[in-house]
């Protein structure tokens, strides 16, 4: 696998499904826990921790990671981006990716059977089983992103478009400005039907674990941004602040 | 009675086997159902409201005390009659149209149903005529309806002009909830109450029943 560096302005994608270890989304009890509102000094009892646990086995025996990939060029992204002119303007990744050294669409999934078997432990009355693996499905799926962009940021240094003081970001549709009806153009740029993953009318992805975006690739400084764009008072979590630490 | 304050203490802790076990000595004691129900169950499961509201314990307690609520509901039932059960009011809830996340509606009927509410749940991708004929089916009091896509937002106005269409307004409340779901959207669209979280969203639901 290779990406082609965006600004090389040449049409061809380079697109390839990949799976994802099971070992790299299965999330720890307190980031489940931490997912569920509860602070990390807060003893739980044992309990507790044995729901947690049992979750954890439970996404363990359903879980199936995939994800599908693709490198774009900057143009070929703009007019991703642009999407049905729904997005914020001004937005972070507006400004954001015509920096990049490289940028790379992204779907990825834990399949199907997650949500099916949280539906079914609904059904059987299992309430507090069935939410607490909901919870931890959500931070699987979450670092599902996370080992895309160790992925992307690898095969970038493979491919010589990226160097030592590069670093990768994912932006997800309906997220930071970018509109959640961007996800049209991207599932049309990506056609993710090779691992299961469709979008509803309502762009919603189906099955529900499922994630997208871009990831942008590039010096610590291609990343940054103040939240203070109009759309970041309405922000319950002003996430971008720990991403962007986090480079 | 000493069996039913350990009901409650026991439902508050999430001990499901022994809410159970304890029920059923109730039950053998000749407890009434309801009054097993009313001063065990619910009174330890509002207690539990009470804590999480007030950050003392956090959702995975919040969820195994259901379990243990719905433990012990599950053994009342058959001795429940329809007029027992001291319902606080009646609430339709569900995802709206186009949506299929649910577990934050689920946690809200979880807690709404622990508060005495009889809880009328229409699931997901419910359509605002679904919303609407279930309110009067059932003589709810409230709707209340959850999204958590932008998306699907619009379809909550929609369900608030159909209840106004249908002459509902006044006799029927709205609330709304979900993660892009802001308290502004709420006055925009004309609903009645915004909850921002299920423990929120049962406090609303109190105040617009009275």
């Amino acid at each position: 696998m290779a990406w082609k560096s965006c600004r090389s302005g040449r049409p061809d994608v380079v697109r390839r499904v990949i799976g994802i270890p099971l070992s790299s989304i299965v999330p720890s009890e307190d980031s489940v826990l931490a997912a569920m509102g509860v602070p990390g000094d807060a003893e739980q009892g044992e309990r507790v921790e044995k729901l947690v646990a049992d979750a954890l086995d439970e996404l363990r025996g359903v879980a199936c990671p995939r994800a599908v990939v693709a490198s774009v060029t900057a143009d070929e992204f703009s007019a991703i981006y642009e999407g049905e002119g729904d997005n914020h303007d001004p937005s972070p990744l507006a400004d954001v990716f015509p920096r990049a050294e490289a940028l790379v669409l992204f779907v990825a999934t834990l399949g199907a059977p997650v949500g099916q078997r949280v539906s079914e432990l609904f059904d059987e009355g299992a309430l507090a089983l069935g939410s607490t693996l909901d919870a931890a499905a959500s931070e699987a799926t979450e670092l599902a992103g996370v080992h895309l962009d160790r992925t992307a940021l690898r095969v970038a240094l493979e491919s010589g478009v990226a160097d030592e003081r590069t670093r990768a970001l994912r932006y997800s549709p309906g997220y930071c400005g970018w509109s959640l009806t961007g996800q049209r153009a991207l599932f049309s740029a990506l056609d993710a039907r090779e691992i299961g993953v469709t979008l509803t009318d309502s762009c919603l992805m189906e099955p529900i674990k499922s994630i997208s975006g871009v990831i942008v690739l590039g010096p610590r400084e291609t990343h940054e941004f103040d939240d203070d764009y109009p759309f970041c008072a309405d922000c319950r979590t002003h996430d971008c602040r720990r991403r962007i630490a986090e480079l | 009675m000493e069996t039913l304050q350990k009901i409650a203490s026991e439902l508050e802790r999430g001990h499901d086997k022994e809410v159970r076990e304890l029920v059923k000595l109730a039950l053998d004691d000749s407890v009434p159902a309801a009054t097993i129900l009313e001063d065990g169950l619910i009174a330890g499961m509002q207690v539990v409201g009470e804590r999480f509201r007030a950050h003392e314990i956090f959702l995975p307690s919040v969820l195994l005390s259901a379990r243990a609520m719905n433990a012990g509901v599950e053994l009342l039932e058959p001795h429940l009659g329809k007029t027992d059960a001291r319902s606080r009011g009646t609430i339709v809830i569900g995802t709206v149209k186009g949506d299929l996340h649910d577990i934050g509606k689920n946690l809200v009927g979880i807690m709404l149903s622990g508060a005495g509410f009889e809880v009328v749940d229409l699931g997901k991708d419910v359509s605002p005529e679904a919303f609407v004929d279930a309110a009067s089916e059932s003589g709810a009091d409230v709707i209340g309806m959850s999204a958590l896509l932008t998306t699907t937002m619009p379809a909550m106005k929609d369900v608030v002009a159909l209840v106004e269409e249908r002459g509902m307004t006044g006799k029927v409340k709205t609330i709304v909830g979900g993660a892009p779901v802001t308290e502004d959207y709420a006055r925009e669209i004309g609903a009645d109450g915004y909850g921002f979280d299920a423990a929120n969203a049962v406090e609303c639901v109190r105040e617009l029943i009275g």
